[in-house]
């Protein structure tokens, strides 16, 4: 029965995949939805804008600089992940009859 | 693992590790890497270390209390000069508009706060591999 239900939610969200990458635009496609003005925005303002000479550094701490900050504080998410799976405890001890799990 | 060559060779390039991790950091908005890539290479050299001599000496070398510190530090310096845009009357994380200096173009020391965002990334991204690594040895210990 367990298995049965997941075979339907994993077919499902299969279908829906599919069906989702079937619409996608073809790749390199002149009209495509990625290939717009923000490109060139980028190739020809970003020096004048951030002052900085590597494009890609000025996209990701200039222009993007709030997404920047979600993806560092994703790397705090992956310590609190792992010490909290493995257990390891970074705490001093006080006293060895409090034992703390 | 205790190996005289392994540690003679590890003190030599040790320095070289940690000095290219550097530039990449402080050239992040010059060539290509960054913040990312640079503290990716400086976490390396610590990770050298603590395998050629051993756990207990990599966390003399960098104590749990330092590193989350450092960790700390790198996000709160990010945020801090992201405020600045906030002071003065920009949103938040403001380059150019919020009056950082922008120095000459190809500089070192020029572009703004994207020099001390990078860095800030940099400490951040070496503190996290050095914290991982060390707390995977201690379980494993």
């Amino acid at each position: 029965m367990k298995k049965l239900l997941t075979l339907i939610v994993l077919g499902g969200l299969l279908l829906v995949l599919l069906s989702s990458i079937a619409e996608l635009p073809p790749m390199g496609e002149e009209k495509g939805p990625s290939y717009n003005e923000i490109a060139h925005y980028y190739v020809e303002e970003s020096a004048e804008d951030t002052g900085a000479k590597n494009i890609i550094a000025a996209i990701i701490t200039d222009y993007r600089a709030f997404d920047t900050l979600g993806e560092t504080t994703v790397l705090f998410t992956g310590i609190t992940a792992v010490i909290s799976l493995l257990g390891v405890s970074h705490q001093k001890k006080e006293g060895e009859d409090q034992h703390h799990g | 693992m205790d190996d005289l060559f392994v540690k003679v060779t590890t003190k030599m390039i040790l320095p070289f590790i940690q000095m290219y991790g550097l530039y990449v950091i402080l050239h992040g908005h010059l060539s290509p890497g960054g913040g990312f890539s640079g503290g990716a290479i400086y976490a390396a050299s610590m990770v050298l270390y603590t395998l050629a001599f051993g756990l207990k000496k990599g966390q003399q070398r960098m104590p749990h209390e330092v590193s989350s510190k450092v960790e700390t530090g790198g996000i709160l310096l990010y945020v801090l000069f992201g405020f600045a845009g906030i002071f003065q009357g920009y949103s938040f994380l403001t380059n150019k508009a919020a009056g950082f200096p922008m120095g000459e173009f190809g500089a070192v020391l020029s572009a703004g706060f994207i020099p001390i965002v990078t860095f800030a990334i940099g400490l951040k991204v070496m503190s996290t591999i050095v914290t991982l690594f060390h707390t995977m040895l201690e379980e494993e210990s």
